[in-house]
């Protein structure tokens, strides 16, 4: 379509209450349990996520409080040796798997299509199947768990320990399988990302242009598709090799028990910053909003993200360096494991830079933005000692790892994401979060996360190793496993002051209106909370700071408008814009409710469940669902204007 | 949030002085090292972490700075709020990745310089020690360098200020050999051989434990390496490479451990021949029972013999049933094997 052709559709002013009356009819998801199971609204689904990792969040954090006990002191029998290696095994599979990724999948579901100026995502119905999938990866993985037969190997899951030989129940296979159907989740919610990226940024979003959470989530998406089939592809043969007979990682005929080391932390190592990625970008975009001036370096900031993820890829060995591998192979790895530290390195000053120039506004969210750079250099100057291989020889699988990697996985995790939380739950609900109840939270989370996971440095340093499910006396770790069994209470205490705020400003929280933090990127253009079609008329921007520009100066001359535009509502429609410049391109019509999703994971699900078992009867039964949910998915449409126009709504 | 400079520089002052404290009392504390593989990385340890913790005080110090020098006004939901967007902080970027970049350089150097340099032993090995990770304990194979070898248990005997290679297997799972005192972890694979090698300048007794979670009884796998003056060690090997003492152990405890436990123990020159558990050629001259987690005394064996599973929940020696009388006479003949 060319630009003329584009001029020349209606546009009107986003105020018009007939226009807003005529898109809600189009875009609102049926009302009743139909509508809320069919409904495939990017803020349903991503509200979804954010709630279930959170639920997540919160059983691995009592499992964790559970096994610190038992660490408090040495020679605790609170916990047999079984329990405790289940319970550890399925703390780092739920905080890893269902709680980190997920819930930035939740956060960049709600929020891309705002920020971008778009309708929904690229692949509604793709974006329904990823939550229901990841649901039901859920309740797979924990299944056995449930019943008493957890996976009980650590969530690296090495073989042969993960073997037949060595682990006779269920619960590998559970957790294989239940591994395979979150790859899927994962790998189309990817898809659905990259493809949303190239196509439904609105007019004027050229890629320079967009905030730098979209980069995030953007590079992490890119890596997923890349790095998940390595562990889909190990967890599959894990399942033959216990299932079928076949000896993919059994030295004892021929096999490799290296080989699943490599498979997984090829996928392992970038996931990890998957999951980091996006929760940076939040803050490199919610943090300026509170210094009150645009952020440092955005183009060197953009760069540096894409640049973690590329060396991402070549630093897995770091997970392998005492496996015995050549020493020019590990010179390799350590040197680029300690130069992906650079990348960071860029991220860190420009946040520094950014609150130095501007004029900081300590509100919640800019406590937990800012407090989350002193978190990252400490997760990230440990990170860097162990990229030394003879130091990491020393350091690695002790206590001090586990400090590194909860400085990590918390300080860029979990504290952004709770920031990003008080930052925009007022464009998720229209109501503001407690501030005064938010700074006891942000406080008693920060004491409590120090208390508990500083220790663990000097436990490691002090020799501590691992996935020990008690200590002898001798060993002097006594005092330092105390203190970080009681910071660990006081950070589950900030975690609770946090719940109560979000239930309490559900209910009672100030009325936020459409830009509570007078913030410059598009998801502050529309209502809060948005209406189902996020704008009325698609915005066309020109500049980074849309709705700051009238005050930015001559560096951002740009005019967006946001209040007047084309409408696109004959039918449930969205703008396609070319992948780089965002030009206007072809209108895409979008799919409304609809349960083919749903069915087709609760089929995917059967059938991991058949294949966990063994049998053959409940996979038949579950190939046979999913074949029939996707003839559902894909019979052509004619509500889609797939098959014939649609004549235009009155 | 006038705390966190405070805080992070009061953390780090009392994580020096516990690490200084505590490396008297926590024997798998690395941050002294014993021998001449220990020390190069003890030297880069220290490096690296006091790198890490400069850089934690100046980002601190700097975040510090940067919310505290011109701080905003309080917050007002939904009014219009003043832009600053003149200062330019690029500044910021070079200098601070420059800097970032020249530190993570030297380290890189560094870090390879130590690693080529304790890649091999300097001299020739003194003695060579097969070393399989078993669950849950350290089943030894000596080869003496005159050919002759014998087997023993979690409990390494090597000569101060000799080389030792080590050739780790794995036996089962996967396990990790670590002595933090001489030499980082190295991992032991079924189906492949890792050769490292330590060394231990003084006679002493260095804690090690497994490092690789290796299921139910991870947590009670340790190791000790006994180093003794090279005479000692000479002597403790030939020792080794002996059978039992027959003027001083009962016949029939002989004939009731070969018949109870000969499938899988074995004692040297006798028919109990098993190579499932630990030798127990000279049982009683090591420190030691459950690798590493119980002293090795009469009322202790006595305990383990009558109940392995109350000692070491899941380990996999069975309690055999037997009359009490025969259980005395294994016992005897046990204490008798030194």
């Amino acid at each position: 379509m060319s630009s003329t052709e584009y001029e020349r559709r209606p546009t009107a002013a986003a105020e018009a209450p007939a226009l807003a009356k005529q898109m809600d009819l189009l875009w609102r998801s049926a009302p009743g349990l139909y509508g809320w199971l069919a409904t495939v609204d990017h803020k349903e689904i991503g509200l979804r996520y954010i709630i279930t990792a959170f639920a997540f969040l919160m059983l691995g954090g009592l499992e964790a409080l559970t096994f610190r006990l038992q660490l408090s002191w040495s020679n605790l029998h609170l916990l047999t040796p079984e329990q405790y290696n289940q319970l550890f095994t399925v703390h780092g599979m739920t905080m890893i798997f269902l709680y980190a990724g997920p819930v930035l999948s939740g956060f960049s579901n709600y929020l891309w299509p705002l920020l971008l100026g778009a309708r929904d995502m690229a692949l509604p119905r793709l974006n329904a199947l990823s939550y229901w999938v990841y649901l039901c990866s859920g309740l797979v993985l924990y299944s056995g768990f449930a019943i008493g037969f957890g996976p009980n190997v650590g969530w690296f899951n090495y073989v042969p320990l993960a073997a037949r030989a060595y682990n006779q129940g269920p619960n590998i296979d559970l957790y294989a399988l239940g591994m395979v159907l979150l790859g899927i989740s994962t790998t189309v919610g990817a898809i659905n990302f990259v493809v949303t990226f190239l196509r439904m940024r609105c007019p004027g979003m050229s890629i320079d242009r967009v905030p730098i959470l979209i980069w995030g989530t953007l590079t992490a998406s890119a890596a997923n598709i890349f790095a998940i089939p390595a562990v889909s592809l190990a967890f599959l043969l894990l399942w033959m090799d216990r299932n079928l007979g076949t000896h993919f990682f059994d030295a004892t005929a021929g096999g490799s028990a290296l080989l699943w080391q490599h498979l997984f932390w090829m996928f392992g190592h970038p996931w990890v910053y998957a999951i980091v990625l996006p929760a940076m970008g939040m803050v490199s975009d919610g943090l300026p909003v509170f210094c009150r001036r645009p952020l440092v370096g955005y183009s060197v900031v953009a760069l540096a993200t894409i640049a973690t993820m590329v060396l991402g890829f070549g630093v897995w060995v770091h997970h392998m360096f005492a496996t015995g591998l050549p020493g020019i192979s590990l010179s390799f790895f350590s040197a680029a494991s300690i130069i992906i530290a650079l990348p960071s390195a860029v991220g860190v000053f420009s946040w520094l830079a950014t609150i130095w120039t501007g004029r900081p506004v300590f509100t919640v969210p800019f406590l937990f933005f800012a407090s989350f750079i002193l978190l990252f250099t400490i997760g990230g100057v440990s990170g860097f000692m162990t990229g030394s291989v003879p130091v990491d020889w020393q350091l690695t699988d002790t206590y001090f790892v586990v400090a590194h990697l909860h400085y990590v996985l918390i300080g860029i995790n979990v504290f952004p994401v709770v920031g990003a939380t008080y930052f925009w739950f007022p464009k998720f609900t229209g109501r503001m979060m407690d501030e005064r109840l938010g700074r006891w939270n942000f406080w008693t989370m920060f004491t409590g996360f120090h208390l508990g996971f500083f220790p663990m440095h000097i436990a490691g340093l002090l020799g501590m190793p691992r996935r020990i499910y008690t200590y002898g006396e001798g060993m002097g770790w006594n005092w330092v496993n105390l203190v970080t069994t009681i910071g660990g209470f006081l950070f589950a205490i900030g975690v609770l002051l946090f719940a109560w705020n979000v239930v309490k400003s559900l209910k009672a929280g100030e009325r936020a209106g459409a830009n509570p933090w007078d913030a410059p990127t598009l998801e502050w253009a529309t209502s809060s909370p948005p209406p189902p079609y996020n704008f009325a008329v698609i915005p066309t921007v020109a500049s980074r700071h849309p709705l700051w520009e009238d005050r930015l100066g001559p560096a951002e001359a740009g005019r967006s408008v946001t209040h007047h535009g084309l409408v696109l509502g004959e039918g449930r429609e969205a703008l396609g814009t070319t992948p780089l410049d965002a030009e206007p391109n072809v209108i895409l019509k979008m799919p409304g409710d609809t349960l083919a999703p749903l069915c087709l994971a609760l089929a995917m699900a059967v059938l991991a469940i058949g294949l966990a078992l063994v049998n053959w009867f409940v996979a038949a039964l579950g190939v046979a669902l999913a074949a029939g949910a996707i003839l559902v998915w894909l019979w052509p449409s004619t509500v889609l204007g797939e098959t014939a126009e649609v004549p235009p709504h009155g | 949030m006038p705390h966190i400079e405070i805080f992070a520089s009061g953390l780090i002052t009392s994580f020096l002085f516990r690490a200084g404290q505590a490396a008297e009392t926590a024997p798998l504390q690395y941050l002294t090292g014993a021998g001449s593989k220990a020390t190069p990385v003890v030297w880069l340890t220290w490096g690296v972490l006091l790198i890490s913790i400069a850089v934690v005080v100046i980002i601190a110090g700097l975040l510090g700075g940067a919310i505290w020098h011109r701080p905003g006004l309080s917050w007002v939901v939904g009014q219009k709020a003043a832009l600053y967007p003149d200062r330019d902080g690029w500044r910021w970027l070079w200098i601070g990745t420059g800097l970032s970049a020249l530190a993570l350089l030297i380290s890189v150097v560094w870090t390879v310089k130590v690693l080529a340099g304790i890649q091999s032993p300097s001299t020739r090995p003194a003695v060579t020690i097969e070393v399989t990770g078993r669950q849950w304990w350290w089943q030894l194979h000596y080869i003496l360098n005159d050919g002759r070898d014998f087997y023993t248990a979690n409990e390494i005997h090597i000569p101060a200020g000799g080389i030792v290679r080590l050739k780790l297997r794995g036996g089962d799972v996967i396990h990790s050999f670590w002595v933090p005192q001489l030499a980082g972890k190295m991992d032991a694979i079924p189906g492949l051989v890792n050769e490292t090698w330590i060394e231990a300048s003084h006679p002493g007794v260095y804690l090690g434990q497994c490092t690789e979670y290796c299921g139910r009884q991870h947590a009670k796998m340790l190791v000790r390496v006994v180093a003794q003056s090279p005479a000692d060690f000479r002597a403790w090997s030939e020792r080794q490479l002996t059978g039992p003492d027959r003027t001083s152990v009962a016949a029939g405890g002989e004939q009731a451990f070969a018949a109870h436990c000969g499938r899988c123990h074995s004692v040297r020159g006798t028919a109990a021949a098993g190579t499932l558990g630990p030798d127990l050629s000279h049982l009683m001259a090591r420190q030691t029972l459950g690798a590493g987690i119980l002293p090795n005394d009469p009322a202790t064996l006595g305990r383990w013999i009558a109940d392995p599973q109350a000692q070491k929940p899941g380990n996999l020696m069975p309690a055999i049933q037997m009359p009490d009388s025969e259980r005395a006479g294994i016992l005897a003949y046990l204490l008798a094997l030194r």
